[in-house]
Parts: C-alpha cells; sequence; structure tokens
C-alpha cells in the first residue's frame, strides 16, 4: 500500500452539483382533471423550463464546461466530479443538446467521475425505500447509457445524509457517500480527512469543507463581504492553514459558475486559475470523490443518527420539510404510490416521480420569506403560497387519473 | 393634527390609523392638537390633545354615524341656550374650517397635518393665515371611492386644491402615489409613500373565540363546508361583484362553500340580485350593518376559513390586518395598498375571477394552507409598528418646520 506517497499527497476534490427541476406551470384546480400538462409553461413565463435550461446554458453550463475543458486537457491531474440528475439530463436532451454534448465531452477525458443519486432529485429515501431505489437505478443507466461510465460513489438529494443512509450506500457497494461537513457532527474534528460512517464496513465518507466551498459558492460576488475581492492566490493562502491534512473537498452547485455568480464578477476565471495555482506546489493534486476514498484510509468513525443537509443554516430539511404545507404536500404525493404503480401507466408514474423532486418543497418555504432572501431568488413563484398551490392542484389531477382508471385513491 | 374621525367614534379604517399614527409620532417627541368634527368622550387618550370643532355658539357636536359614507355622515349641535340644530356635511365643513382658522391665531404651530379632502379646506385656511407648512396626508381619493372613475366633481376640485397647495403630501401606499401623481398631476418628488401600520391590542389578539355568533356558520363548518367572508362598505370600490363571480366558479368545483358578505352600502341590493341570478342564494349570507368594535364583527372575521378584500381600487385597507389579528388567512386584489406590505397573504388581480376562484378553492381544499398562511400572517402581523413610518415623518417635519420663512409678527 503506497502510504508514504498518500500521506505526502494534498488533494482538492472538487464536486460540482447540476439540477435543473421540471418547474410546474400556473396551474389551477379548473385544470385539474382537463390538462395533465403539468410541467408545459409557455415560453417567455417565468416556470418555463424550456427557458430556464437555455439560459443557464448560455450563462453557465456551456461556457463553463469550454474552461473545464481547457483545464482538463492542459493538467492530466485536474480532476472533476459532478452529478447531474435524470430531470436535467432530460431536458438537455429536449432544449440544449449542445449542452449534453459538451458533458460527454468533458466526461471522455478520463478525468471526469459521474457521481449516483436519484434520478428525480427526489427525497424519496425518506419516505419510499423502493421508489428511492428505483430511481437510483433509473439515474444508473441513464448515466450509463449517456456516458458510459457507472457511478461508484453516492450523494444524497440536497446532500442529504444520516446514518441510514450510510448503510444502504454500503450494502449497495459504493466507495465513497458525500455530507456537508457540519460541525455538531464533526464535533473537533475536521472535514479535511476521509471517514468511516457508523456500523459499514466498505463505504468512506467525504465531508464538505462548507467554509471555504462557500467561499466560492456564496460570497464570491459579495462586495460587502470582508474577503472580496477573492482571489486565487488568496483563496490557496487560506488553505494553507491545514497544510498537513490532506484534503480539501470543495462541494457546491455547479450553477455557482455563470449563474449564481454571473460571468462579470471573475467566477469562470478563478476557476480557471485554480488548478495552475494549486497544482504548482510539489505534493498538490485533485482527485475526484472515488479516488479519495481509494487513495486515503478513514482516520475516525462519524455517526450521524440525524439528517444533515447543505441548506441554510440549519443545515437540515426544515427547508423542504419546515412547514405544514410541504408535510402534507409530499406526505399527500407519496401516499399515491401504490395505486401509482399499480396503474402501469408510464406517464402518470413519470409525472408522479417528477412532483417528488425536492424544489418544488423547496419553492414552499416560508422560514425566511419575510426577509426575502436566498429561497425568494431561487423561486420562479410569487409566494410560497402560489407554488402550493399550484402542486396540490397537480396532485388533485394525479387523483383524477387513478379514479379515471378505477383505482383506488 | 386636522383629522376626521378617531376610535372607538368611527366607522372606517382612517380612525384607527390616526390614532396609531399619533401615538407613535407623540412618542417620537411630536407635540399634536388633533382637531375632530364632533365631540365625545376620548378620555382614553392621553398622548395628545384632542379638540372638537365646535361653532361659537355651541356646547357640543354630535355625530351620527349611520351612514355607510362620509357623505351621508350627520351632525346635530347643542346650542348653548340647550336647543339642537341638525346641520348636513357640507355646513359641518365650513364650521370646522371657521374653528380652525380660529384656533390657529391662539398659538404657533409649527406644521400643519391634515387627512383626506374634508380637512383640507381648512388646511388651506390655516397655512394662509400662518405661513406653517402643510402636510395632506392621503388614505382615499375620490378616484379610489368612485371606483377608478371621475366621482363628485366638488370633491375633487378641492382634493385637486390640496394637493397643489401643500408642501408635502404623504401617501398610504405606492399605488395611491401613482394615482395621485396620474389623476391629479402632482410631481412625483412631492409625495411621499408612508405606510400604514396595524399594531395590535393585546386584548384583540387572545380574545376567547368559543361561542361564535355565527353558529349557523360554525354548524357547517362541522359537516364539511369552507367559509368565505368579506368585510367593508358594499361600494363599486370593493369589488364584490367580482367576488360573487369568482365564487360561483368556486361552488361549481367545490359545492360546500358559503360566503359571508358584511357591511352596509349603497351596493346592497345589487349584490342581493346578483347571488340570486348567480344561483347562490343558499351559498352567500349578508349581515348587513355591524359595529365596527363589537364582538359580531370580530367573529366574522373569526369563522371565516379565508377572508377576501377583492377591491378594485384600495389605497391601503385595513380589514386584511383585522382577518390576521384573529387567525384567518387573506386573500387580496393586488390593487390594495396592503398588498405592497403583507408578504404571507394570497393576492390576486380584481378582476381575474378564475384565478380568485382558484385560490379560494385552494385554501377550502388544503387545511394546510389555511393554517400555514394564518399562522405566517399573524407573525407576520406582530412584527409590525409604526416606528418606521413615524421616523420619516418626523424626518419631513423638521425639515420644512426648520426651513420655513416666520413671518415677522410670529
Amino acid at each position: 500500500m503506497p502510504e508514504a506517497t498518500t500521506a505526502s499527497k494534498r488533494a482538492i476534490v472538487l464536486y460540482l452539483h447540476v439540477h435543473q427541476p421540471y418547474r410546474i406551470r400556473h396551474y389551477t384546480v379548473f385544470d385539474a382533471g382537463r390538462a395533465h400538462d403539468y410541467f408545459a409553461a409557455p415560453e417567455g413565463s417565468r416556470e418555463s423550463n424550456a427557458d430556464v435550461v437555455r439560459k443557464v446554458a448560455l450563462k453557465s453550463y456551456l461556457p463553463t464546461n469550454r474552461r473545464l475543458l481547457k483545464m482538463l486537457q492542459t493538467h492530466p491531474d485536474f480532476k472533476v466530479s459532478l452529478s447531474i440528475t435524470g430531470t436535467v439530463l432530460e431536458q438537455f436532451e429536449e432544449y440544449a443538446p449542445e449542452v449534453l454534448r459538451s458533458f460527454q465531452e468533458i466526461v471522455a477525458t478520463g478525468q471526469v467521475e459521474i457521481v449516483a443519486e436519484t434520478y428525480h432529485h427526489s427525497l424519496a429515501f425518506f419516505y419510499d425505500l423502493p421508489e428511492f431505489e428505483t430511481q437510483v437505478r433509473m439515474h444508473r443507466e441513464k448515466i450509463e447509457a449517456l456516458f458510459g461510465v457507472t457511478p461508484t460513489a453516492f450523494r444524497n438529494t440536497e446532500l442529504s445524509y444520516n446514518n441510514d443512509l450510510a448503510k444502504w450506500a454500503d450494502h449497495a457497494g459504493y466507495k465513497a457517500i458525500l455530507s456537508e461537513g457540519w460541525d455538531p457532527v464533526l464535533g473537533w474534528r475536521s472535514p479535511n480527512f476521509v471517514y468511516r460512517p457508523t456500523d459499514t464496513h466498505h463505504v468512506k465518507l467525504l465531508m464538505k469543507n462548507y467554509r471555504l466551498s462557500d467561499d466560492i459558492a456564496f460570497r464570491f460576488s459579495n462586495r460587502e463581504w470582508e474577503g472580496y475581492p477573492l482571489t486565487v492566490d488568496k483563496f490557496l493562502n487560506w488553505t494553507n492553514g491545514s497544510w498537513e491534512q490532506p484534503l480539501l473537498n470543495l462541494f457546491m452547485d455547479y450553477e455557482t459558475f455563470g449563474e449564481h455568480h454571473w460571468e462579470e464578477s471573475g467566477i469562470h476565471d478563478f476557476l480557471e486559475q485554480l488548478p495552475n495555482a494549486w497544482l504548482a506546489t510539489q505534493g498538490h493534486t485533485f482527485m475526484t470523490v472515488s479516488e479519495a476514498a481509494e487513495q486515503f484510509e478513514a482516520v475516525d468513525t462519524i455517526d450521524c443518527p440525524q439528517t444533515t443537509t447543505w441548506a441554510d443554516t440549519e443545515r437540515d430539511l426544515t427547508a423542504w420539510l419546515g412547514n405544514k404545507m410541504q408535510q402534507g404536500a409530499i406526505g399527500n404525493l407519496y401516499a399515491l404510490g401504490e395505486p401509482i404503480h399499480a396503474s402501469g401507466d408510464w406517464a402518470l408514474i413519470e409525472d408522479w416521480r417528477k412532483l417528488q423532486t425536492s424544489d418544488h418543497f423547496y419553492y414552499m418555504c416560508t422560514k425566511y420569506f419575510t426577509d426575502g432572501d436566498v429561497h425568494a431568488y431561487f423561486s420562479p413563484y410569487e409566494s410560497p403560497y402560489e407554488a402550493y398551490v399550484n402542486f396540490m392542484n397537480a396532485y388533485h389531477d394525479l387523483k383524477f387519473r387513478l379514479a379515471e382508471k378505477g383505482l383506488p385513491i | 393634527m386636522l383629522g376626521w374621525e378617531l376610535p372607538p367614534h368611527h366607522t372606517g379604517g382612517m380612525g384607527i390609523v390616526c390614532y396609531q399614527m399619533c401615538k407613535e409620532l407623540a412618542s417620537s417627541g411630536a407635540q399634536i392638537e388633533f382637531v375632530l368634527p364632533y365631540s365625545a368622550d376620548f378620555s382614553h387618550i392621553d398622548f395628545m390633545q384632542i379638540n372638537p370643532a365646535l361653532p361659537h355658539d355651541a356646547s357640543e357636536v354630535i355625530t351620527s354615524h349611520g351612514g355607510s359614507t362620509y357623505d351621508s355622515q350627520h351632525f346635530d349641535y347643542v346650542m348653548r341656550d340647550g336647543s339642537t340644530r341638525g346641520v348636513a356635511m357640507h355646513e359641518h365643513q365650513e364650521t370646522y374650517k371657521s374653528y380652525v382658522s380660529r384656533l390657529v391665531t391662539y398659538a404657533d404651530y409649527d406644521v400643519i397635518h391634515a387627512h383626506d379632502w374634508l380637512t383640507f379646506r381648512a388646511a388651506l385656511a390655516a397655512k394662509q393665515a400662518t405661513g406653517a407648512p402643510l402636510f395632506v396626508h392621503i388614505h382615499s381619493t375620490e378616484f379610489d371611492r368612485s371606483g377608478g372613475g371621475y366621482g363628485n366633481p366638488l370633491v375633487r376640485e378641492i382634493e385637486e386644491t390640496g394637493l397643489h397647495m401643500a408642501d408635502k403630501i404623504f401617501a398610504v401606499s405606492e399605488a395611491t402615489k401613482a394615482i395621485i401623481i396620474r389623476e391629479y398631476g402632482i410631481a412625483p418628488e412631492k409625495i411621499e409613500v408612508v405606510h400604514n401600520s396595524m399594531e395590535l391590542e393585546a386584548h384583540e389578539l387572545y380574545e376567547n373565540t368559543d361561542d361564535n355568533s355565527f353558529r349557523y356558520l360554525t354548524t357547517m363548518q362541522r359537516h364539511g363546508y369552507g367559509v368565505v367572508v368579506s368585510a367593508g362598505r358594499l361600494t363599486i370600490q370593493k369589488g364584490l361583484m367580482h367576488l360573487l363571480d369568482a365564487f360561483r366558479l368556486v361552488v361549481d368545483v367545490r359545492p360546500k362553500s358559503l360566503l359571508l358578505i358584511v357591511g352596509p352600502g349603497e351596493q346592497y341590493t345589487e349584490l342581493l340580485e346578483r347571488a340570486a341570478e348567480l344561483d347562490l342564494s343558499a351559498h352567500v349570507i349578508f349581515t348587513g350593518h355591524l359595529n365596527g368594535t363589537g364582538k359580531q364583527w370580530r367573529d366574522a372575521f373569526r369563522v371565516g376559513n379565508l377572508f377576501v378584500m377583492p377591491s378594485v381600487s384600495e389605497p391601503f385597507g385595513i380589514t386584511p390586518f383585522e382577518a390576521l389579528a384573529h387567525g384567518t388567512p387573506a386573500l387580496i386584489s393586488k390593487q390594495t395598498g396592503a398588498s405592497e406590505i403583507l408578504q404571507n397573504v394570497l393576492t390576486v388581480d380584481f378582476w381575474d375571477i378564475r384565478e380568485m376562484a382558484n385560490l379560494i378553492s385552494a385554501v377550502l381544499s388544503s387545511h394546510d394552507l389555511e393554517t400555514t398562511l394564518a399562522e405566517n400572517g399573524r407573525e407576520e402581523l406582530l412584527s409590525q409598528n409604526w416606528k418606521k413610518s413615524a421616523r420619516k415623518m418626523m424626518g419631513h417635519y423638521h425639515h420644512f418646520a426648520s426651513n420655513r420663512a416666520r413671518p415677522a409678527y410670529a
């Protein structure tokens, strides 16, 4: 075992999450029982999925992939891990095939790992385990078909994580699983090491270094921030504090590059300069998540009975399941599982699955509604209440379709 | 401060607004003399002086608030010799004006602050006599009251004069500011939006809610019915015809739905007929006038699963705040000033009948939506206060009072 070499190595694990939901159009009680096109908002409206994908393609996916390809070709040691949901892949195929091709190109370099997750970016793990497993399988098959690779690491929607999920991933044979490096879970420990989840045998846990990740993902273009403007030199200087620790887990939304921070902020230049500067130091490298899990021994066991996520200051699921509307909407949706499966109607099953995408519940979040913060920015609806009304009307229509088939509702 | 009413002797939202605003201004250091057009017991108000505008030969002015609009308000003068004399609005406005003209000669006022057109003649006379800066506060315009029309030409003229002569205009919402610019030709720089607020007294929030006056409605609710409530003057401005049309669509998809319409007004019979035409006789209940401080009024808000304010044009609109205070969620039109402030309410364009019906039936068929809206709305309401608006007004007072060129004899 090359202990000596790995011990001297320091690696950045850059993991980017690519996702778009199928947003529900303005769907009223009068549509229920008549039209089943929940996701077909007209172009030009805020809920138009085609518009969003094409816009983000121009601002983020295409320019970022151009840079990534260049970086991958320039630096054989540069590695990236990506998770790409089934719902966004379908939308690339339909609205922006050139984006899909650009992802295929970077994956073809062999320096990009694709991470497994649910096809529909759902919270099914917490509601319906067989359905969750089906969606993970659907995602794997989609990735194999489009990219010719099979994922060996797992991340759950919103980086949600707990002991049970780790055990599931262990049984399923994954090498690595990802989570938030949340202080109450880590205690005095650092996220810059590989860990072993409680009661698992093979799977290793990589935890997000949220301070350094969020400096890029959230604070990069904030002029009020004391770290502004963030340069690569400054950033790498901050990493020197943990020089004796092997990993820097930089996990974030892919759309950080060009969409959350616009091109004008210099975010793309920052990304491109990062490998140049990092690799200039002897012993520095990049690893994909599975490589990191293979290269490093677990230094300790992590026990996480509660569910953590990468969202908000609470790092829990309250942004999706915090209020009664959210709880009612998701609970009722999963309660339809049995008759939906029994229907054997693929279109109906697929609509039900698209409604499971966690974004729908996020749009209903009222936590910070009065402060009008980040939740409002990402929602195409005027208010969380409007999001809920559209969703529930679509839910009523699912029931209508079941009733039409004579199934129990 | 020139106003037309104060609680508990009031009919509209303006009285409550003036009361709360003055209370906060007083605690910010303003000394206020408030001139009212009638005499009543205001011994509970200790933060400002209240002067009834009496004719020189009368000892008391009594007002009857039986009517639903200012225009139908009546005044009775109790003369010093014990006799009484009834007067109409126009004559009393003149009395109010001459009272104010006399008042300003006795003391030196830094600013004159006048609320709505009824006080404008008096305000202009006071400005002319003293040279003090004049602030006119617009709670509602004749454009709003006529449902977006021209309205009464005489009233329009008084409003226009007041707006043009004012040194500064306070508007209760952005929507009202836009109307003042568009309909009255006033320069935008002269208008400052000062949003109303609604501070609730503790007893209004935590009163025992058992034994609701509307026993029929609570019984029907136990049988699966949903109850929608709307309250206010039944005038074209309030948009109730649209609500009836929307309610027809609601009943089509959800037959167990009832609509309670609270308030008197000139549109009453028209609304009654329209409800019958829509075959909604069994679904719409009219209460007529209810005392705005009484239990029945509060119970009407409480019994609703949803409160609706479908106004065609509403400078502010205080009733959704009352609904939230009583734990009832609200759906309000986007043509209301309140919709500029309230986050945790549903909003709709008053003309969008189908969307109104969609949102109403969504609340009636989802207990989760009803309670989330109600709880968050109430929390939002509790965070409301007048501090920000009062600070704004005090700033303008100081600015104009210090720039004022005082006449040599002052």
